[in-house]
């Protein structure tokens, strides 16, 4: 009935006169998983920043349910239910594990908070345990888990991951792929995600996108760019030895 | 003995005063990392305000309950500060931010010239005395303590309380915390940084202005230029305890009155400046990141 839930259309993104994206198009329906694979430095977590507006995008639009977003400040876009897990994770150091997941519900002022944690707990009881630890002594498996744990604390319309594989051990990768593809079936929780670890991101997705020097080169289904010999070749094979 | 202990008693209520003004310090430092020089100022603003309320009520209603005009005094500082800090930040601040790290320090002197140039010029450069607010003296085992410095130690535990309680307990400190380690993420998460800075500045000014209407009942008399020796000595206990560290904050603010009246008892009260500005000089050589502090350096 109506367009994509989000809309990237030609959108550049400059640091000072650097170009890191130079004209990207991108779109993620409602209810998808969609993945951004690509090499290092060639722009995918510019693109997740730029879609949640800092830095904003210098020219072409961000649209989301309709609404150009490309000039809202950060915390409006927030307040869309854009929710991030951002690269390097970005945990609150100096706050425990429960602070930092009572963070991502300020939303809703913490009015869905116990009953969300508990989800969170179950989906990731290594936060449990921890709950009471401070963020920076966490070791960066459980600040990935605490990540994207505190993106979901915000009831997200649309999820953005920013490399959820990294630095964690491939047992629980495995777990957190799962977990969200049943977010993705049970929520109907649409998710956006940059991977490096190409060949999970592309089974678990619906769609995917390949990204190279800040440009969309290919895009199709999870499957098809599984059997792209050209994907294979640049990030499949080569990564998986 | 009794000498010793009247002095920690006078050095504890400097000590309250000087902890109030450094939390104002230390949070603005938290929080954007900038000192905000203008601080002191601000604190001799509220010292200003809490004066010609005093004035007004005075000659409006005679016989106006102390207490009342203590709390309408300090309320009426509290707003007035507020204001010309949010402002302060809103016009000189905030437009610096992201420039390189010189500019808002440089701004911030100059505000704190202004600042006390405008009262100069408002209200005389003369001392402005008032006459004794409260003027009671209890003996306590051969000690005198006035009731001037129960109130102000009071005054001081119980805003120290609240402020503990919403740094640490509630959403808005959640949020201050939260920006102050990491501002990109906090707005990720729906924060309204610039708002969150804001209140900030006003809390942090609440405070000042607190302690300047304690400052003033203290010594009955303000001038312009008070924002400047009491605020440096206020930075200088921000230093000592840690700046950005809140209870640093206070520990380095009853230090540093207590290490002044026990310098003028014991040594010379024309060096006790000097004693206290060779503590921000050493603190700063041994243990730049002071008692409470967090060195820099941080896992990531």
């Amino acid at each position: 009935m109506s367009g994509p839930l989000l809309q990237v259309k030609s959108v550049e993104t400059y640091y000072g006169n650097i170009r890191a994206l130079g004209g990207v198009d991108v779109e993620v329906n409602s209810g998808e998983i969609v993945c951004l694979i690509g090499a290092n430095g060639a722009g995918k977590s510019t693109l997740m920043m730029t879609i949640c507006g800092s830095p904003q995008a210098r020219a072409g639009s961000v649209i989301f349910e309709g609404q150009d977003i490309t000039r809202m400040p950060t915390h409006e876009i927030a307040r869309l239910r854009i929710a991030q897990s951002p690269e390097g994770r970005r945990i609150f150091p100096r706050m425990t594990v429960f602070e930092n997941l009572q963070m991502g519900a300020s939303l809703d002022n913490l009015k869905y908070f116990d009953e969300d944690v508990e989800k969170i707990f179950t989906l990731f009881p290594r936060l449990k345990e921890r709950q009471m630890q401070r963020g920076g002594t966490l070791s960066g498996g459980e600040q990935q888990m605490l990540s994207i744990g505190r993106a979901l604390m915000a009831r997200p319309k649309l999820l953005l991951l920013d490399e959820p594989s990294l630095g964690l051990a491939p047992l629980i990768v495995k777990g957190i792929f799962e977990a969200i593809k049943k977010l993705n079936k049970e929520q109907g929780l649409t998710v956006f995600l940059v991977e490096q670890n190409a060949f999970g991101a592309l089974k678990l997705s619906d769609r995917g996108y390949v990204m190279v020097n800040g440009q969309v080169t290919m895009s199709g289904s999870g499957k098809e760019l599984l059997a792209n010999p050209e994907v294979r070749s640049a990030y499949l094979e080569g990564g998986r030895h | 003995m009794q000498y010793f202990v009247q002095q920690l008693v006078n050095g504890l209520t400097l000590g309250s005063i000087y902890g109030m003004i450094a939390i104002g310090y230390t949070m603005v430092y938290g929080i954007i990392g900038m000192i905000n020089f203008a601080h002191g100022d601000i604190f001799m603003l509220g010292g200003f305000a809490a004066l010609i309320v005093f004035l007004v009520l005075t000659s409006l209603f005679a016989g106006v309950p102390v207490v009342l005009a203590l709390l309408v005094m300090m309320i009426v500082a509290m707003l007035t500060a507020a204001l010309w800090n949010w402002t302060i930040e809103k016009v000189a601040y905030r437009p610096l931010r992201g420039s390189f790290r010189l500019a808002p320090l440089i701004t911030a002197i100059g505000m704190s010239i202004a600042l006390s140039n405008f009262i100069q010029v408002t209200q005389g450069p003369r001392n402005k005395p008032i006459p004794p607010l409260v003027s009671s003296v209890y003996d306590v085992f051969g000690i005198s303590i006035s009731l001037k410095q129960i109130i102000i130690i009071a005054v001081t535990a119980i805003l120290l309380t609240i402020f503990w309680y919403i740094v640490n307990k509630t959403p808005l400190g959640r949020a201050q915390r939260a920006t102050e380690q990491d501002r990109k993420m906090a707005a990720l998460l729906g924060i309204d940084v610039d708002r969150t800075i804001s209140v900030t500045f006003i809390m942090g000014a609440a405070l000042a202005a607190v302690a300047g209407t304690m400052y003033l009942m203290y010594y009955g008399v303000v001038v312009f230029t008070d924002g400047f020796i009491p605020g440096v000595k206020a930075f200088t206990a921000a230093v000592l305890g840690g700046i950005g560290s809140l209870p640093g904050a206070v520990l380095g603010g009853l230090l540093i009155g207590l290490i002044e009246s026990l310098w003028s008892a014991y040594f010379s009260i024309d060096y006790k400046d000097v004693a206290t500005f060779s503590i921000l000089a050493i603190v700063l050589i041994f243990k730049p990141s002071g008692i409470l502090g967090r060195p820099e350096v941080e896992k990531v």
